[in-house]
């Protein structure tokens, strides 16, 4: 049987718990959320996978998917929005794989961040620019 | 032990001879007054699997003038390879003649001239003997429309693109891709392709809201052909809802979704696939950098950015095919697989000169049966133009010129904004300007003039993200088009820099007058992408400018300095 995610979400909750981030009192930057996540521990270039669109079709609802297999806890960065923080994807030991999608909202061109907490205490990132413009003149 | 890649190389060496065979000796046999069908169609059957490719037609159903680009900037690692070669430097490149036929067919150098000498370019009835002369040779050729067929003209506006389904279903194409085509709004594009009497193909076709595979739009077909099973992957153009108005087909999302491509590449091979096309509307570059991150497809044929190019692009093991816009030509490709892999090719890009291939009679009374009912007035003469009119380029093309004087005037702004799209033939001198020459550079589903304020650093802003859109050094954030052109001011641009600091010395002609940041201007323009643009139809517009001018004469547009290039 082939469910599309459609199904698959009508059928069950994810299995990823989702902290939707309070915005704070006073804004940290994301070097300051990187820093508190791993503690200053070296991010590995591999681990993580994170896909976003090269160009946003619309700034206010911009698709992410992040996917690190083993990972305990994915955080999820804009980090040119006032609030850089968008959401840290926590994974319980039962869950069946360690892949979160979302949608996000976007100030402006920037990159994208995402910061995998690995099994073994290690931390991977990965970065992808996405770009918003007034677009309008393809031919 | 010969590589794969060395295979394909001597493929390149022997395509290289080949073509040299097709195009070098068009300059001997016109001086020789022999220019013949039978020379233009000459090709050795190669292989088993044949693929014919014809992208970008902009519903020219009739034989047209289109010069080639003269300015075609290539920015990041793209700087100075093909497609951003012209003129001089590209027959330098591929070894033609100037004054040759496929000078005129390929270079933008002498076009007036040239056009005279070697006639128009392009009409489906002669694509029509070209694509029947292939199937001769060999009879289960693959013909794969590459996209933005349904869009272009007065008669396809009009029937809202039935013109060109009918016309082409005659030409019995397997696949086809999209762009343009939802600009006739999803209702409708959804009507067509449920009809469709082939594959509408799109991997980067996704369901807006669910983030999933559109269901009416498939991934990939799957051929027979010459005893290969070949699959033939769609990617339609990736930025339709920025390049374009999305509120037209909300329910769309596209991208470039290389890891998807990724995917089905890994499936149709999985299920047995010998030999993997990709049949793009990516645009040159983009399809350049998708072949060096997705592995395992042997040909792209690429789409969208109207580049003519007459050998292939090796990028890894994957060949690159660019068969140009409008009608003007049509590709041949004939693969060699064996034993479940591509081991060589034989590629010919074939100019449609329409006073040399002969119209397919069948297909000549289609075409004329489509355009009966408009025919008073797509003939009407609105004027005449001493100067050559022409579309493409980076940064202006003198139909955009005359287009932007048309806003100025009719629509009384201080500047004038026209899009910077790459479709549109072109008319020599001399040529009269009917209504259909009007419709095929202007028509479109959301063509209303707008007129409305805009403040001088909101003008920079729209020039920024055009130019960023063009120059990003990384293909995958470029769209494709060229910059948007601009009537009654002028301005310098640093292609190398950043977006935000690319534009300066914006300054209106008229006066001399710097643009302030801070001031109001009124703009006049087209081809919005928001909703409930309102306005007179810019065709509308340009008809009564030239009627009143009677005879168009434009000075050279000096208006735009550039740097960096």
């Amino acid at each position: 049987m082939h469910l599309t995610r459609r199904e698959t979400l009508a059928m069950s909750g994810a299995a990823a718990l989702l902290a939707l981030l309070p915005k704070g009192a006073f804004a940290k930057t994301s070097d300051e959320w990187i820093a508190e996540f791993t503690g200053g521990a070296d991010l590995a270039d591999s681990g993580l996978d994170l896909t976003a669109p090269e160009i946003a079709e619309n700034g206010n609802t911009v698709p992410i998917e992040v996917s690190a297999p083993g990972a305990t806890e994915i955080l999820v960065l804009a980090t040119g929005n006032p609030t850089p923080g968008v959401a840290t994807f926590s994974f319980g030991p039962l869950a069946g794989s360690q892949y979160a999608s979302t949608r996000i909202r976007l100030a402006g061109t920037q990159d994208v961040v995402a910061i995998a907490k690995l099994a073994d205490g290690s931390f991977a990132r990965a970065s992808r620019t996405v770009k918003v413009t007034i677009g309008g003149c393809g031919g | 032990m010969i590589s794969r890649r060395d295979f394909l190389q001597v493929s390149m060496a022997a395509s290289a001879l080949y073509g040299a065979g097709g195009f070098g000796n068009w300059a001997r046999l016109a001086a020789q007054q022999a220019l013949t069908q039978d020379q233009l169609l000459q090709f050795d059957t190669f292989g088993n699997v044949s693929l014919i490719h014809v992208t970008d037609i902009h519903a020219q159903l009739k034989p047209i003038w289109f010069r080639e680009p003269s300015v075609n900037i290539g920015v990041g690692g793209n700087k100075g390879a093909v497609p951003h070669v012209t003129g001089a430097d590209f027959r330098k490149l591929y070894g033609i003649d100037d004054g040759s036929p496929s000078a005129y067919a390929l270079t933008c150098t002498d076009f007036a001239s040239l056009a005279r000498e070697y006639g128009k370019v392009g009409g489906l009835d002669r694509v029509a003997t070209v694509i029947n002369a292939i199937r001769a040779d060999r009879p289960d050729a693959i013909l794969l429309d590459g996209g933005d067929t349904w869009h272009g003209s007065m008669t396809c506006h009009k029937t809202a693109g039935q013109d060109m389904v009918n016309v082409m279903n005659a030409l019995k194409p397997d696949a086809m891709t999209f762009h343009w085509e939802f600009t006739l709004g999803s209702a409708r594009v959804q009507e067509i392709v449920q009809g469709l009497p082939f594959a509408a193909l799109g991997q980067n076709i996704f369901d807006a809201e669910w983030d999933e595979p559109a269901e009416l739009f498939k991934p990939y077909r799957f051929f027979e052909r010459g005893g290969v099973k070949v699959a033939v992957i769609g990617q339609a153009f990736p930025y339709m809802p920025i390049a374009n108005p999305g509120w037209m087909f909300p329910e769309y999302s596209f991208g470039i979704r290389d890891e998807h491509m990724q995917k089905m590449v890994d499936e149709v091979r999985g299920q047995g696939a010998e030999l993997v096309v990709c049949l793009s509307h990516n645009g040159f570059d983009v399809d350049k950098k998708m072949a060096g991150i997705v592995t395992g497809i042997d040909v792209i044929l690429s789409g969208h950015t109207h580049d003519a190019l007459p050998e292939p692009v090796l990028v890894g093991e994957t060949i690159i095919v660019a068969s140009g816009s409008n009608g003007k030509f049509v590709s041949r490709v004939d693969l060699d697989v064996r034993d479940g892999r591509m081991m060589g090719f034989r590629h010919k890009l074939i100019p449609v000169f329409s006073d040399v291939i002969a119209p397919d009679p069948q297909v000549a009374t289609l075409i004329d049966e489509q355009r009966a009912p408009y025919k008073a007035e797509l003939e009407q003469v609105i004027g005449t133009t001493d100067d050559l009119l022409y579309r493409r380029g980076n940064f202006n093309g003198s139909w955009d010129d005359l287009i932007c004087d048309a806003l100025l005037s009719e629509r009384d702004a201080d500047i004038a904004m026209s899009p910077g799209v790459r479709w549109g033939p072109s008319l020599i001198p001399g040529d009269p300007i009917t209504r259909e020459d009007i419709w095929n550079v202007t028509s479109m589903s959301y063509g209303k003039a707008y007129r409305s304020e805009m403040t001088g650093e909101f003008i920079k802003v729209i020039l920024e993200d055009v130019a960023d859109n063009i120059f990003n050094p990384d293909p995958y954030y470029q769209q494709g088009g060229d910059m948007v052109r601009i009537g009654g001011m002028g301005y310098r641009i640093d292609i190398r820099k950043p977006q935000g600091s690319r534009i300066s010395d914006m300054t209106l002609l008229g006066t001399g007058e710097r643009i302030d940041p801070a001031k109001s201007y009124v703009v006049a323009g087209w081809a919005s992408v928001n909703e409930g643009t309102e306005g007179p139809q810019i065709w509308d517009v340009v008809e009564r400018h030239i009627a009143r001018l009677g005879i168009v004469k434009l000075p050279e547009n000096t208006s735009v300095t550039v740097t960096g290039a």
